[in-house]
């Protein structure tokens, strides 16, 4: 089979409903997902001009390797951040990465402002931008149920992005949900689709590719598929799934509570530890196309809403991040809590992580004074769900000046009310993990500022010294070997199944020697592009501000070494500052 | 010959990965619809899955309908697939009760499960298992096989001069 190294790329305009199929970049310098995503938006994009400019792209993209192999299952969602003006990547799984593959969209490209609220529905033999004003406010889940109602066919065999009333109201935290469960979450893509007046994406993947002859790739594939459901490797994915973290950092006393008032609560965990949302609440198991592992783990909320014996029940999505954030940081002490606003959340089309965190910081600027009922409309205080329930609704469309700020951003309304110091923001709000210097850098500076750039906080747990040079090339490293795996695009959960080595073996599997031979320099090549990218649409590392309460933290190794994160961040600075030029 | 079943579906995860592999092993594709077993949700992800497989019907509509001989009733319910005598008319697909055979679009050639067994070693969790058929079970003399459950290796149950490219 002859190698395409070109990839296929669906440009639509949404100003004249139309779209155009273009061939763009080569595989063997881009190899694909984030690598495509950062080309094509210097590309399409506007490095000075507003993230919400309709000019911009919203660009989603696949890798070489999607659907091909087990795992490989995600897209990079490619965009300008609403919340810092920068350019800014955010993964998510679903169906949406094979429904692209058997659709032959290497990449999706949206441009321009539809005149009214929208949806497009892409896929072999159909392209079609729909008004749906009708949807106009409608929550995330009624808006999938009525996508589906509009095209019945294909049930199984395709992906439903939508955004809610967060993204609508063009919230700098909104998200992109795809398929009910998964979500581009970070860094308010959901309002870039809002800014374009598009509610949701159907793309439908009906078609097929031949495999490569031989026993090369089906030999390979079995391999891989049973390493990663017979050994022991994915256990902790798949059974207790990721929030098994809870206990295990509150242990080390690397768990933010309250707002990270701290970072330990012993008589608290138990009621919201992984362990106890699958003893009691796991009502099942769900997986990514393509995944055998099934880490999305699904819980029973059920409600009573009225008198005597009236309930409902909702099935809501629970990872160790939603659960700090909506657990831990708002200081719930019972799980069915953490799912209820959990599920407020999902409604509204809000970040978990940024929303939680949010609220944590609002709760405390009202213990402290800094905001009042006036503000808040609810008394928001720690623990209280139906407190919180109402704060996410307020998020989602903000009835005052005070979700209006909140909805940007914490930092945005920590400067507003003057609360800056306790605002629990590394480049955005912080996830799941107090476990010191390397982590907090790691995530305030890092190309997306998550948990997911580089394993800082696994750095943090397995390195007692303080080597500002061993610790830079690491997370350096570890960066460029995660952009290997995220312009495949591959689950970040298989990293130890898919070393460069076994990926280069699934490149020439697939019929692409000349990207597995090239695939260590151009991952190389890649880093840097996303970097170059990231400092052309204005990014100063110097302008990031680590908050004092994260220099206030005592994790298990004791407190935080203000002289150690200074260096940190000066050194991983200048690097990724060399790599942006 | 046995058949194949998707007895613990209930456990499914959705991940497609009998699809894929059916796909993969039998039809020389990459696809999770161009396969005999196809995984849909209804009404959604937050209502679970189901399989959509050939039952083994005996007799067969789908052969039934076939006007040129590519579908041929299987001895133990189901089809036996030349692929070559298929003219891609799509009656196989209309006569089925349960939406089994799926037409390509691109091709309108038809994929139906021969139920040959190889995608049951690929699911993660046990739902497919080859079985017993019920319309063998009738028959004086005839060996009905080991019971529910029992998991397939990667050619298990292939019928004897069945195409590998069947479908």
């Amino acid at each position: 089979m002859q190698a395409d190294y070109c990839f296929r790329i669906l440009v639509v305009d949404l100003v004249a409903g139309k779209c155009e199929f273009l061939r763009f970049g080569d595989k063997r310098e881009l190899l694909g997902g984030s690598g495509l995503a950062a080309a094509l938006f210097g590309q399409y994009g506007r490095f000075d001009v507003p993230a919400l400019d309709p000019a911009q792209p919203l660009v989603f993209a696949i890798g070489p390797l999607t659907g091909c192999f087990p795992m490989m299952s995600k897209v990079v969602c490619g965009f300008k951040s609403p919340y810092n003006e920068r350019y800014a990547e955010s993964h998510a799984g679903g169906r949406l990465g094979l429904s692209m593959r058997f659709a032959h969209i290497d990449a999706l490209v949206v441009t321009g402002r539809a005149p009214t609220l929208s949806a497009l529905f892409v896929g072999q033999r159909q392209f079609e931008l729909k008004d749906v004003h009708y949807l106009k406010g409608m929550d995330v889940f009624t808006t999938g149920k009525m996508l589906r109602k509009m095209r019945s066919g294909g049930a199984g065999h395709r992906s439903i992005l939508r955004i809610g009333p967060a993204g609508e109201n063009l919230s700098a935290i909104a998200c992109i949900n795809v398929d009910s469960y998964r979500h581009f979450g970070r860094l308010g893509a959901g309002a870039v689709m809002g800014s374009k007046n598009l509610k949701a994406v159907l793309v439908e993947g009906g078609s097929a590719i031949p495999a490569p002859e031989g026993k090369e790739y089906p030999d390979l594939y079995r391999q891989i598929h049973m390493q990663l459901t017979d050994t022991g490797m994915m256990k902790k994915y798949h059974d207790l799934g990721t929030a098994e973290n809870m206990a295990v950092m509150n242990g080390l006393r690397a768990l933010p509570w309250r707002n990270l008032q701290a970072t330990s609560d012993d008589a608290g965990i138990d009621a919201i530890s992984g362990e106890t949302f699958a003893r009691e609440l796991l009502l099942r198991k769900t997986a990514c196309t393509g995944c055998p592992v099934g880490c999305i783990h699904v819980g029973l909320l059920r409600e009573q809403f009225a008198k005597d014996h009236d309930v409902l029940y909702r099935q809501v999505s629970y990872d160790h991040e939603p659960v700090f954030a909506a657990g831990a940081m708002l200081g719930m002490t019972n799980a069915s809590d953490v799912l209820a606003v959990l599920d407020e959340m999902e409604r509204q089309g809000l970040d978990a992580i940024s929303g939680g965190v949010a609220l944590a910081w609002a709760t405390e600027a009202m213990e402290k004074g800094a905001v009042g009922l006036d503000e808040t409309l609810t008394l928001l205080s720690f623990g209280d769900a139906g407190a919180y329930r109402e704060a996410v609704a307020h998020l989602g469309s903000p009835p005052n000046e005070f979700y209006r700020f909140l909805a940007q951003g914490t930092m945005a309304a920590a400067n507003r009310y003057n609360g800056q110091d306790y605002a629990c923001v590394l480049g955005q709000e912080m996830a799941g993990y107090a476990t010191g210097e390397v982590y907090f850098i790691s995530q305030a500076l890092g190309l997306r500022h998550s948990h997911l750039d580089s394993a800082g906080y696994s750095y943090d747990q397995k390195n007692k010294d303080k080597d500002t040079s061993k610790a830079v090339a690491f997370m350096l490293e570890d960066e460029r070997q995660r952009c290997s795996l995220n312009c495949m695009v591959s689950c970040l959960f298989a990293r130890s199944a898919y070393t460069e080595e076994a990926l280069g073996k699934a490149l020439t599997a697939m019929g692409y020697p000349e990207v597995a031979a090239n695939l260590v320099q151009a991952a190389g090549n890649v880093q840097k592009l996303r970097w170059k990218t990231k400092f052309a649409t204005g990014f100063d590392p110097d302008q990031v501000t680590i908050p004092k309460r994260f220099l206030e933290v005592v994790t298990w190794k004791g407190p935080i070494d203000v002289t150690y994160v200074g260096d940190l961040k000066e050194a991983y600075a200048r690097e990724i500052r060399k790599m942006g030029q | 010959m046995k058949i194949l079943r998707a007895p613990r579906i209930e456990r499914c995860i959705g991940c497609h990965s009998c699809s894929l592999a059916c796909a993969r092993l039998v039809h020389q594709r990459i696809s999770w619809s161009t396969a005999g077993i196809r995984i849909a949700s209804s009404g959604g992800l937050s209502t679970g899955f189901e399989a959509r497989l050939c039952l083994a019907c005996d007799p067969a509509p789908c052969a039934m309908a076939c006007p040129t001989g590519s579908y041929t009733q299987r001895k133990s319910g189901g089809v036996r697939v030349d692929k070559s005598l298929c003219i891609r008319c799509g009656a196989c697909a209309g006569a089925c009760p349960v939406e089994a055979i799926y037409l390509e679009p691109e091709s309108n050639l038809p994929y139906v499960c021969i139920h040959c067994g190889r995608c049951v070693p690929f699911c993660p969790h046990q739902c497919l298992a080859l079985e017993p058929s019920p319309h063998e079970a009738d028959e004086p003399g005839q060996a009905v096989g080991a019971g529910p459950g029992q998991p397939a290796d990667g050619s298990a149950g292939q019928a004897a001069g069945e195409a590998p490219h069947a479908g």
